[in-house]
């Protein structure tokens, strides 16, 4: 071997395109990685005080290790992984290119000589009745060959899976691909969230980072959020809200049920089900009765409201629970009578509608039911990266699998006449899994040998 | 019957086909090697069977608490053991090398017995994040991929007793146990071989559920300690394969790198869950 001078450049371009770079930086991310699994990742400096202490919290902070899969080393890692990976494809995927442009059509003596996979045949046929029958049977039992005459010899050649030359370049490109839809996601899009009281609509998300609330350009209402419980259990089966998104006025989704794992979509921006929770005063209804004359009125006040009765009587509800003892939901009220005084305060069941008759004051009371207001907890994303990522991700997984398991197989025959007799002589080469392969150049080899007559 | 009760037959078996194997290893009797064979493929039918009646018992439950069984760390536990078991049986036929049993197996076996002995076996309903296919897809693939690395791990812990003990006695062949190993090549090439079924079922399984997160939560990736170690675990293969093309790293370094990536491959399917906390509160 000679020794060549290397300018520097060169040897940059080397490092750049070196295969231990890669596994370097493979490692390297794999181990740096794990601290963020470790360390809480944007949590509040006094957690960070708390547990680690000052001293270590600074210390953190400088290295970025509260945020570190955004800090500019790691950032700065996969950078360089990139780099690594661009620079060995331009290295190296000319090389690759050559065997589609400039496959070898003929084969030289030393591949007949020295492959792994090689046969040889005489015939006292001759090569113009021999040639289109071997070329059928190559073709029946592998591909179509490519047929080239050189120096009176007569060339087949026929190939498969060339693709898989490419598998690898597809993978690496693949990767690229996944951070370039990451990146266009970070820049053009954005992770908010918004909560929807039942009934009402928003047309505004807040982001995760920053505190300016972005305009949607058109409006979602939550008309009814529901939770599903499994039967005779305070497991949630189900929580679902029905939204309603309005455009100028006009409602272009009309009551869609969402619930996790089957969010909306509307212009580029997805709502996802996330979570759920009281909003503002419960409202009761009661069915209050005048005893004197039988007039029933039916009332919904919240909480602590003072509600006018007949005569300058009023009542107001000072407590509630959803189950008293085992006699369900019940409601503490008092009667304010028309001088002002405050009345004994009593109880009212729901369950129990005639309970409140027999205590007999001047009206009764029936608890007919209470209504909490829910609202709706959405997460709300806005990606138009994700397509490109799931580009890279299908083009990875084909990729990573026509490099591993497909290999470019490549068969020659040459059929040559020497004193009146036919020469046959094959050779056959896989650029991967060889075993496999010898197998099947066995059958091959058979199917042209049984085409052949008189064999000399 | 139960499929619980089958599940216990499917220990026993899988211990019965531990022992055979050993036994194997101890006295070269190739009736023995195809009767522990045997033992496994029965043992690998019935644990189909069985996963296949607990996923019917899950439908037969009032509330509509029907689904795959593959929701809770119990359910994942006895399914990474069968997925070990096809995996195995479907390199076996490639290769036939029996005493690899000795060595695969009994991860098979260890994790059925914590599985039955010490996990809550009851069938639970879905939580609200669970009720996807995505989950099934993600669950498989993942698991296939995890099966594949304890195969190589299994394999690589072969090739260092064996390496070790042949260079100490200077290419003079060794007898024993350690003579009915396949040859230092071939644990070589199988190692390989499976990393590179493994890899391409964990990048599909690490594809499916970033597509998950992103249909019910609207991010692909939020590095949360899940996603980080299944990512790690993808460097260490990468690495693994890409220090094989040089050719440099094969014996010896690729066996310990396939040790390192199934140890990275248990901390990211159980020790995740059960040191670190996040958002795949799956079992725990
Ligand atoms: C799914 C992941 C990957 C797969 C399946 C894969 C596959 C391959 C294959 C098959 C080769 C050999 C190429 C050949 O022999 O023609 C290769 C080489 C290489 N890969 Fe990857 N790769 C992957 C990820 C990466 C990553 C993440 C990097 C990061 C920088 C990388 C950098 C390289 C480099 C530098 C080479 C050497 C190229 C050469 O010398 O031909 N690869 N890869």
């Amino acid at each position: 071997m000679t020794i060549k001078k290397t300018s520097s450049t060169d040897r940059v371009w080397d490092f750049f395109c070196s295969l231990k770079l890669t596994i370097f930086t493979l490692l390297f991310l794999a181990i740096t990685s794990i601290i963020g699994t470790i360390i809480q990742q944007d949590g509040s400096p006094e957690e960070y005080i708390r547990e680690y202490g000052r001293a270590n919290y600074e210390l953190f902070k400088k290295l970025q290790f509260t945020d570190m899969y955004h800090s500019w080393w790691f950032v700065g890692l996969l950078g360089l992984f990139s780099v690594n990976l661009i620079c060995c494809s331009i290295k190296n995927f000319p090389r690759a290119w050559k065997f589609v442009v400039n496959p070898m059509l003929v084969a030289g003596e030393g591949t007949f000589k020295n492959s792994t996979n090689k046969a040889e045949f005489v015939s006292d046929e001759s090569l113009e009745s021999l040639t289109p029958r071997i070329s059928e049977a190559l073709k029946n039992s592998f591909t179509k060959p490519v047929l080239t005459e050189a120096d009176g010899k007569l060339n087949l050649f026929a190939q498969k899976g060339i693709y898989s030359r490419f598998g690898a370049y597809m993978t690496h490109l693949s990767i690229l691909v996944i951070m370039l839809g990451a990146i266009i996601g970070t820049v053009w899009g954005y992770k908010a969230y918004v909560n929807i009281v039942e009934g009402t609509e928003i047309n505004q998300v807040w982001p995760r980072s920053g505190n300016q609330p972005i305009d949607l350009g058109f409006s979602v209402r939550c008309d009814k959020f529901e939770v599903e419980y499994y039967p005779g259990t305070q497991r949630p089966k189900e929580f679902r809200s029905l939204l309603t998104v309005t455009e100028n006025g006009k409602v272009v989704i009309d009551k869609q049920k969402v619930i996790v794992n089957k969010p909306l979509s509307y212009k580029g921006i997805t709502f996802y089900q996330s979570s759920y929770g009281p909003a503002g005063n419960g409202s009761f209804e009661i069915e209050v009765t005048d005893n004197k004359g039988g007039d029933k009125m039916t009332v919904n006040p919240i909480q602590g409201q003072k509600v006018p009765l007949p005569n300058g009587f009023s009542f107001s509800v000072d407590d509630f629970t959803p189950s008293y003892d085992s006699y369900g939901p019940a409601a503490k009220l008092h009667v304010d009578a028309p001088d002002g005084k405050h009345r004994t305060p009593f109880v009212i069941l729901q369950k129990f509608p005639q309970f409140d008759v027999r205590r007999g004051g001047d009206f009764s009371f029936a608890l007919k039911g209470y209504k909490q207001p829910q609202y709706t907890g959405l997460q709300v994303a806005k990606d138009p990266g994700v397509w490109v990522v799931w580009f890279g991700s299908f083009l990875m997984v084909f990729g990573s699998m026509s490099a591993f398991f497909f290999s470019h197989r490549r068969v020659w025959i040459r059929l040559s006449q020497e004193n009146g007799k036919t020469r046959i002589q094959m050779a056959a080469s896989a650029h991967r899994n060889q075993p496999a392969f010898a197998l099947k150049f066995e059958d091959l080899k058979k199917q042209i040998e049984d085409t052949i007559e008189n064999k000399a | 019957m139960e499929s619980g009760q089958l599940f216990n037959l499917v220990t026993l078996g899988y211990f019965i086909a531990m022992v055979l194997f050993i036994t194997y290893l101890a006295t070269r009797s190739s009736k023995v090697a195809l009767a522990a064979h045997l033992v496994s493929l029965v043992g690998v039918i019935m644990h189909t069977l069985a996963i296949g009646m607990r996923w019917y018992e899950s439908y037969q439950m009032p509330g509509g608490v029907g689904h795959a069984p593959l929701s809770n760390l119990y359910e994942s536990v006895v399914f990474f053991a069968w997925t070990i078991l096809v995996i195995y049986l479907l390199l076996d036929i490639k290769y036939k090398q029996r005493s690899v049993g000795a060595f695969v197996i009994p991860f098979a076996f260890f994790a059925m017995t914590w599985a039955q002995l010490k996990l809550n076996t009851s069938i639970e309903p879905l939580v609200p994040a669970l009720q996807s296919n995505w989950l099934t897809y993600h669950v498989i693939t993942c698991f296939l991929g995890y099966a594949a690395f304890a195969v190589a791990c299994g394999v690589s812990i072969m090739y260092l007793i064996k390496i070790g003990k042949e260079e100490k006695s200077d290419g003079s062949p060794i007898g024993g146990i350690l003579g009915i190993f396949p040859s230092v090549r071939i644990l070589d090439e199988i190692n390989y071989s499976a990393i590179m079924i493994g890899f391409p079922l964990l990048t599909i399984g690490i594809v499916t559920g970033a597509a998950w997160a992103n249909y019910a939560w609207g991010t692909y990736w939020s590095w949360d300690p899940k996603e980080t170690w299944s990512l790690i675990v993808w460097f260490v293969y990468a690495a693994f394969l890409h220090a094989r093309f040089t050719r440099g790293w094969v014996g010896r370094r690729a066996a310990w790198l396939s040790i390192i990536g199934f140890a990275a491959t248990i901390f990211c399917y159980l020790g995740v869950n059960l040191v670190l906390s996040g958002l795949h509160s799956y079992g725990g």
